[in-house]
Parts: structure tokens; C-alpha cells; sequence
């Protein structure tokens, strides 16, 4: 692979071909295939493999700013779950007067004594709006408290901590019923979707066709970013901050534009996330929330392109599989997997085929003593 | 340096007058009077906690004074007060610093940390669209033929020896084409042969660039000095010749004297 090329070798190309083929297959599969053929998926499972995907652009948006810029946030679940509210407004003003008191507001205002709709509710009756909105609100959020943040030289781990007192800060927030956001119940019983009945596959399909095509969009941005000189940039600020600002780049707003990217990027990851899974509320943005993403990363590999994406997934479908056949031990499992890959595993999953090659040829050459002095001339 | 002088009437690229600075009640630098030329090598010494880097980070912009004044007459006549910009501002207008442990950017390629280092746009948005110049390549390639790392184009910075990344850190320097280059001890860690090279280095640029060096040792000091400050307990206490500076009776005891208790 050339300099070039978006794409740093042969590996991570199949990868890539592999996900886009995934993606265009499953739905169709969702199409054509029989019920009952074991090639059969279910618009169910499909909205499983959709939310998987969300989370994957999610896990890509952390790694963005941890993996290549060293930003630990704690806080990218709240980016998620704004994005994800916002397209819900737009899902609940949908259900029009199907809701359980019969008017075009949603249930929890009449709840609260609303008999109007409150004024920054209105433009969410548009679809593109609240889609927009899912990558504004996030990235303005990053924006204000990136800027805070940075320009006072926050870092390190109080960067972090910081992060993960606003998400709970904002978790708090949301919980209120009187805030207007449907309180501990969020937002969910949604009727349409761009026209269509909520429950219909062929939204399904959508929904899992735009969140494949999100990822890959997100995976070829980034990668362009990262072959840039604005890549080169963030990752010589990971490595060294002080050389980069002594060498007259002003270094925080290269932070603050990374930070509401990559807010931007999970705001969109959760506006198709709420559909697919039919419910948000505030445990969206609960802090554990934020930590369960770093773990994907770490997992999947920090600082590789991949990474991210096969340690969601994998993550998951381990949660999805643990969950229903023993329920009880699931957190136990999931803190001795990154336990595991922390201690012994420090490049994720990505890692483990370097790592392993590296191990053996190591063993083989200390058998074979000529082998060292060669190498050490 | 194209555009004429407006009203020039200095020969000196920094005037740093009266200058106070104290950390918790310790005056790193206290009544500090300096004068750097065009063109100018200058070196620093002073024993330990003398005031040396403290100096350098103010005229860097890492840490303000408290008082007094630190002035950088521009190439246009222009002056400007360091004192009111941030770092990468002072960087901007020519001023570039190597620190003392040397600082590259390990996970890149020699090529990539001199690319990283041109005098270009460094704003987010130009960064994104920045393509390497045939003129950059050149200039590249002239950079590394100077600190003898052609050879190691693509290799990483973080696999360099301790003497190379020295070098490369001063390419690094040389890739912002700054006006004033400030040289926090290059030979330290670096053996014989390599410091000597260093000092011919330096050499080679004076004239070209305003230098400052700090270094603790003699013999390369002794190699490159024109003209010598000597700094202790944050105050000029001699400036002159290596020589006069060497046989001063006050300079022998505060810092030579001390040097043989060690």
C-alpha cells in the first residue's frame, strides 16, 4: 500500500470490503430469503445487528479522540444519547394522537399540564431537522465545553473525570420530568417513520442500510483525516502536546475541533441507534454507560481503524449471548475480558496477530543464539 | 524578510528589561537585563537553578513575568510584546525553542517530524488540505542533508539514538525557519564526536539565525563561544569573551568554584 492510499494495507482493505458486503447482504437476505430458511433474518435480529452498527460508529468516535489524540472522554454515551433524543422528538411527534390520551402532544406533556407544544419542540415535526439537530446539539455541548476545557489546559485524567461528571450531570438533568424530555421514561411506543408504519421491515431495512452506510462513511472520513496532515497533527499532539504547541500550532483548537467531531459523529450514531432499538432515556448517558465504551475500544484495539468496530460488535453479541443464558454473571464477565486484554493483551484484538508473531519469532530466536548476533548487528 | 524595514532603529532581535519572576516566594529570575543581536550565537551558563530555563520559558511564553518587559523587534520594525502571546503565537513570529530532554515526535518518521515542523499555515483547516511542495521536498531533503539523517527518511523518530533525535530536534528548528533559535544544552547525553559535529553545527547557522545556547559543558562551550552570559540566582553577573568571562574572580566563584565540589 502506497502513501497514498486511505487504506494502510491489504488487511484492512478486506476488512472493509467484508463490513460493505455484510451490510448490503443482511438486508437483503431480511428480503428475499423464506421465513424458515436458515438464511433467513428476521427484521428483529436485523435491528440487533442495526444497533451493533450504531454502537460501532460510537466505539469509532471514542477512538478518534482517545486512540489518536489521547482525549480519554467518559463521556461520549451523553454525545449518543443527545443524538438519539433529538431524532426521538421527531419520533414522538410522529405519533401524532395515537398516544394513550388521544392529543398530537405526547403523552408526558399532557401528564405535565402542557397544552401546547413547547416552541423548541416545533421544528422536530422535520425529519432533516432533527437529524441535524442530532449532530448540532452534541457538537456544540463538545464545542463549549471542549473550548472550557482546553484553554484552561485540562488534561490527562481530569479531562476524564470531567467528561464523566457532565454526562452525569446531564443524566440528572434528563431524569426530571419537568424538562420536558419525558423524564426516567424518555421517549418510546413510536407509531411512523418518514411515513412509513414504525414496525414495517422495509424500515428495517432502511434503518440498517443507513447505519452500514454511516459507518463506512464515518470509517473512510476518519481515515482520510488520520492520512492528512491534520492526522499527523493529532497524533504528534497525543504523543508530544508541548513540541506541537512550541512548534506554532495552537494545539487546543485542533482538540476542540477533534472533540465536536467526534461528538458529532455519536450524535448520529444515536439518532439511527433510538429507532432500531424503539426506546431512549436518560441511562442512555448514566456514566457506566460512557466507561462500557471505552471497554469496546480497548478491546477491539485502541489506535487501530478497525479495532473499535470488531470490539463493539464482539462486546455485544458477548453481552447479548451472556445476558440470556446467565443473566447474573454478565458484569463479571465483562470486567475480566478488559481485565484480560489490559493486562495481556495491550493492543486489542487488531493487536493479538502482531503481538502473537512477534511472541514466536521472539521464542525462536532466543533457541537459536546466531539468530540474535545477527540481529544485533 | 522581503519587506523593507519601516522604521528600524535596532539592530536587535529581543530586549529583555527589568524582568522579575518569582515561583511561591523563590525569585527564579530577578532583575534580569538581556540583549540578543542579529545574527548573534550567544551562550548561557550558570550553575544549577541559575534561572536558565525559567528564562527561556519566558521568552517562549510558557510562564509570564511578573514584572518588567520582554520586547522581539520584527524583521518589519515592528515591535511586539512576548509577553501578551501565547506560545504557538511567539513560535509564529520566529522564535523556536529545543527543550533540554530531546522532543520528537517518536511514533512519527523523521520525514513526517521535519513536515510537521515547516513554516506553513498551521491552522486546522490548511492542515487538512496541506499537500507536500516540490520547493518543501527540497528544503526537506536540504534540512536532513544538514543533520546527516538523509539515510533515515522513513524511519521512526522513536528509533533514533539519543545524538540523532538531538539532531533531528534541531532540523526540527531549522524546518520553522525561525529568526531566533533557542538551543536548551544539545550535547547533553552526546559523546565526543557527536558534540563536536553539534558544535559545527551551530556554527554553520550563525549569522543565519539569532542563537541562544544553555550548556553546562566546557569544553563544547569553549568550542562555540563568541559571547558569553553568565547567569546566577536569575541575574547577569558577567557578559564578555569566554576567556574574560572563564578568568572572572566573581563568575570562578559562583560557578566554576562550585563545579569543583562536585
Amino acid at each position: 500500500m502506497n502513501r497514498n492510499s486511505l487504506f494502510d494495507s491489504k488487511a484492512e482493505l478486506g476488512l472493509v470490503w467484508s463490513l460493505l458486503a455484510f451490510v448490503l447482504v443482511l438486508p437483503i437476505l431480511n428480503m428475499v430469503a423464506p421465513e424458515g430458511s436458515f438464511l433467513h433474518v428476521s427484521s428483529f435480529q436485523l435491528s440487533v445487528w442495526g444497533k451493533y452498527l450504531c454502537y460501532a460508529v460510537l466505539a469509532v468516535s471514542l477512538n478518534f479522540l482517545w486512540g489518536y489524540t489521547g482525549l480519554l472522554c467518559l463521556g461520549q454515551c451523553l454525545f449518543f444519547a443527545l443524538g438519539g433524543y433529538a431524532f426521538g422528538m421527531y419520533l414522538m411527534l410522529m405519533i401524532g394522537d395515537l398516544g394513550g390520551y388521544k392529543s398530537s402532544l405526547p403523552d408526558f406533556m399532557i401528564f405535565l399540564g402542557y397544552s401546547e407544544l413547547p416552541m423548541y419542540w416545533k421544528p422536530f415535526y422535520s425529519p432533516y431537522f432533527a437529524l441535524f439537530a442530532a449532530m448540532w446539539v452534541p457538537g456544540l455541548v463538545a464545542f463549549l465545553f471542549g473550548l472550557l476545557a482546553f484553554r484552561s489546559r485540562i488534561k490527562g485524567v481530569y479531562f476524564s473525570i470531567l467528561t464523566q461528571a457532565l454526562t452525569y450531570a446531564a443524566a440528572l438533568l434528563f431524569f426530571r420530568n419537568d424538562f420536558t424530555f419525558g423524564g426516567n421514561n424518555g421517549f418510546t411506543d413510536f407509531k411512523f417513520i418518514f411515513g412509513q408504519e414504525f414496525y414495517d421491515p422495509s424500515v428495517a431495512r432502511g434503518l440498517f442500510w443507513g447505519s452500514g452506510a454511516l459507518l463506512l462513511g464515518v470509517y473512510v472520513l476518519l481515515a482520510w483525516l488520520l492520512k492528512s496532515k491534520f492526522g499527523l497533527v493529532q497524533r504528534a499532539i497525543r504523543d508530544s502536546e508541548n513540541r506541537v504547541r512550541f512548534s506554532g500550532y495552537s494545539t487546543t483548537h485542533y482538540k476542540v475541533f477533534i472533540f465536536v467531531l467526534s461528538a458529532m459523529i455519536a450524535g448520529l450514531a444515536g439518532a439511527l441507534y433510538v429507532p432500531q432499538a424503539g426506546i431512549i432515556n436518560p441511562s442512555e448517558m448514566w456514566p457506566t454507560k460512557g466507561l462500557d465504551i471505552v471497554v469496546w475500544v480497548a478491546v477491539g484495539g485502541r489506535g487501530s481503524k478497525f479495532g473499535p468496530i470488531i470490539g463493539a460488535i464482539l462486546i455485544n453479541l458477548l453481552k447479548s449471548y451472556t445476558t440470556r443464558e446467565y443473566p447474573e454473571s454478565w458484569l463479571l464477565i465483562l470486567g475480566f475480558v478488559f481485565l484480560f486484554v489490559v493486562l495481556f493483551m495491550p493492543n486489542g484484538v487488531v493487536g493479538l496477530w502482531d503481538q502473537l508473531k512477534e511472541r514466536f519469532s521472539k521464542k525462536r530466536s532466543a533457541s537459536d543464539p546466531g539468530d540474535e548476533i545477527l540481529k544485533s548487528n | 524578510m522581503s519587506h523593507k524595514p519601516l522604521y528600524k532603529d535596532t539592530d536587535l532581535v529581543l530586549s529583555i528589561e527589568s524582568v522579575m519572576k518569582s515561583f511561591d516566594g523563590f525569585r527564579a529570575i530577578n532583575d534580569l537585563n538581556f540583549y540578543l543581536g542579529e545574527g548573534e550565537l550567544r551562550t548561557i551558563i550558570g550553575p544549577n537553578g541559575a534561572g536558565k530555563s525559567t528564562f527561556m520559558d519566558l521568552i517562549t511564553g510558557r510562564t509570564r513575568p511578573d514584572e518588567g518587559s520582554l520586547i522581539y523587534h520584527q524583521d518589519d520594525g515592528h515591535d511586539m510584546d512576548l509577553t501578551k502571546l501565547r506560545e504557538y503565537e511567539i513560535n509564529r513570529l520566529g522564535i523556536s525553542r529545543k527543550f533540554q530532554a530531546p522532543s520528537v515526535y517518536q511514533q512519527h518518521t523523521v520525514y513526517d517530524n521535519i513536515v510537521l515542523s515547516l513554516n506553513k499555515d498551521r491552522s486546522v483547516l490548511k492542515s487538512l488540505f496541506y499537500r507536500v511542495s516540490a520547493d518543501d521536498r527540497e528544503f526537506i531533503d536540504e534540512i536532513l542533508g544538514t543533520i546527516r539523517l538523509k539515510g533515515m527518511i522513513n524511519n521512526l523518530a522513536g528509533s533514533l539514538s539519543h545524538g540523532q533525535k538531538q539532531w533531528l530536534e534541531i532540523g526540527m528548528l531549522l524546518a520553522q525557519q525561525p529568526r531566533i533559535l533557542l538551543v536548551d544544552e544539545p550535547a547533553a547525553g552526546m559523546s565526543d564526536e557527536e558534540t563536536e559535529r553539534t558544535g559545527e553545527l551551530l556554527l554553520s547557522l550563525e549569522g543565519k539565525h539569532s542563537i541562544i545556547v544553555v550548556e553546562h559543558d566546557m569544553e563544547f562551550i569553549r568550542q562555540i563561544a563568541r559571547k558569553v552570559t553568565v547567569l546566577h540566582q536569575g541575574h547577569v553577573i558577567k557578559e564578555g569573551k569566554f576567556l574574560e568571562v572563564a578568568n572572572d574572580p566573581t563568575v570562578k566563584e559562583v560557578y566554576l568554584g562550585r563545579q569543583k565540589h562536585e
